[in-house]
């Protein structure tokens, strides 16, 4: 079953298109990654799902009722969470007041309950619930910043390029804890400038260039060299 | 003859914490409009006005209905600015927004002035809760029953907004507004809803300054509270806008200085007093342009 369908999408800044007729599915509990080089139009992508910016055409569905031209809280509050490109955590507020803000998108359940995993997935955070946020390391900020949109327990996780400025070792963690939300069930759309690594992870990966998807790789492509090369030169 | 020094005792500086309090709710009031949607409400002012006013009509009725009466419309008027003023003007350059409420504060003060002049005078007495500003003796200084009461409601006031904004998650949702509003969003936090009851708080405290300044002054004309609310502005700015709590110690610091300066300056030079405050803000200003109460990172990024 598809939870997340974008239709034709074309995002424009002003008359030039960053996102042109874009189409993808993700279905329920399917990680779908999406890679490419700078100024692709990954970012923009996910802005325009997450309703930061208006889309000049196309369609976005979740769950088949169209989102696309609602303001961003009513997006997350219908089950779209985004853990935005440098994290944007709230530096002066406490770990725990970062997570309880991600509640704020949660339709219905236990607060309490999604907290309490969040701490279990990423211990750190438990560890310095009331330290603040901005006190954390990079890497932890990044858990943080995952943790607060698993707390609104979305239909569909969006991740921008969460890898972006760790340290490899860090970035292990993180790509290991994208692992363990998989195997909770989540709807993952990962957008990420490191390529192999998305694609081993993914069960499908689409390649954008200009604005436009290029080709959809497996998992099985990760070591194909040749192919990954070819992916990031099509543009 | 006695130095000015020799002025500056209990009594002055009794009236002026009494003056400091009043002043730091109305910075309050500003402050929290302000930090949600970076706009400079000038308007305020008239908010208060327009609650004297609702006071002096009323002052046939029983004391707390006619302060209950004023608490509905200032904070009723307040809902109204946001729903017509504010919400449509959401997002434009803190310019426009500003010169608009610059509008809406004369059109208010216009309008007042229409219904004063009714009955042939401008201005209009309120008799009802005048006798609270009778002055009880306390150790050896006269304090006047109204200001012990703006400190004590003052201080509650401000102790349960610190708690609301720390305790509850509305106000977690307002203080994450205010320091980043686009992210706020973008995890379900409504922008409708946390502005309203930034704006229904902000009604409250105008409420409040209402009562209190009309206790002090029962005369009260289309121009009430104007001179109040361009100082206190000037107090926020200096103690630091984009923080709710320096802009309140603003408010408080410059309320404080008048009351200060207005106690030490001889009774013939009373008329200094406005020049006497301003040239210590602009001190203030050259000294620490970053706002009174900011310090370290965030003073030096905005250097």
């Amino acid at each position: 079953m598809t939870m997340l369908e974008v239709d034709g999408l074309e995002v424009r800044y002003g008359a030039i298109p960053a996102v042109r007729n874009l189409s993808l599915d993700v279905g329920e509990g399917e990680i779908v990654g999406l890679i490419g080089p700078n100024g692709a139009g990954k970012s923009t992508t996910l802005h325009a799902i997450t309703g930061l910016i208006p889309a000049h055409s196309g369609d976005v569905r979740l769950d088949g009722r169209p989102i696309l031209g609602l303001p961003p809280e009513a997006i997350a509050r219908a089950g779209v969470a985004l853990v935005p490109e440098g994290r944007r955590i709230f530096a002066d507020f406490t770990v725990e007041e970062n997570l309880r803000l991600g509640l704020a998108a949660r339709r219905a359940g236990d607060g309490r309950g999604a907290l309490a995993e969040a701490f279990d997935l990423f211990p750190v955070l438990r560890e310095f619930r009331g330290r603040s946020a901005g006190a954390l390391s990079g890497g932890q900020q990044q858990q943080l910043a995952i943790g607060r949109a698993l707390v609104a327990g979305p239909r569909v996780l969006l991740l921008d390029e969460p890898s972006l400025g760790l340290a490899p070792t860090v970035v292990d963690e993180v790509f290991g804890a994208l692992v363990r939300i998989r195997e909770r069930g989540v709807t993952i759309l990962l957008v990420e400038q490191r390529a192999q690594r998305t694609v081993a992870l993914a069960d499908r990966t689409q390649v954008l260039a200009n604005g436009e998807l290029r080709m959809t790789l497996g998992p099985e492509d990760a070591d194909d060299t040749a192919k990954m090369i070819a992916a990031y030169l099509s543009g | 003859m006695s130095t000015p020094l020799a002025a500056l005792d209990a009594q002055t500086i009794v009236d002026a914490v009494g003056l400091g309090a009043v002043y730091a709710l109305m910075a309050v009031g500003i402050g929290l409009v302000f930090g949600v949607l970076r706009l400079v409400n000038f308007a305020y002012g008239q908010l208060v006005m327009v609650g004297a006013y609702t006071i002096a009509f009323t002052a046939g009725w029983p004391v707390a209905a006619s302060i209950a009466a004023c608490f509905v419309v200032v904070v009723a008027l307040s809902v109204v600015m946001d729903r017509v003023l504010f919400r449509p003007l959401r997002g434009q350059s803190p310019a426009v927004m500003l010169v608009a409420t610059f509008a809406v504060a004369f059109m208010l003060q216009a309008a007042a002035l229409l219904i004063d002049i009714r009955d042939g005078t401008i201005g209009e007495i309120a008799t009802s809760i005048a006798s609270f500003n009778q002055a009880i003796v306390v150790a050896g200084v006269e304090v006047r029953k109204i200001t012990i009461a703006s400190v004590v409601v003052a201080a509650v006031a401000l102790g349960l907004l610190a708690l609301l904004l720390a305790r509850t998650t509305i106000g977690l949702h307002m203080r994450a507004a205010a320091a980043d509003f686009g992210t706020a969003r973008l995890l379900g936090v409504r922008a409708s809803r946390v502005i309203a009851f930034a704006v229904v708080l902000s009604g409250l405290l105008a409420a409040t300054v209402a009562v209190i300044l009309t206790v002090q002054n029962p005369f009260v004309g289309p121009d009430f509270a104007l001179r109040e609310t361009i100082v206190v502005l000037v107090g926020v700015v200096v103690g630091g806008i984009d923080r709710l709590w320096t802009a309140t110690l603003g408010g408080f610091a410059i309320g404080f200085a008048t009351g200060v300066i207005n106690g030490v300056l001889p009774t013939d030079k009373s008329v200094y007093l406005p020049s006497a405050v301003f040239a210590l803000v602009i001190l203030v200003l050259l000294v620490r342009p970053a706002g009174l109460f900011a310090w370290g990172r965030r003073a030096a990024e905005r250097v």
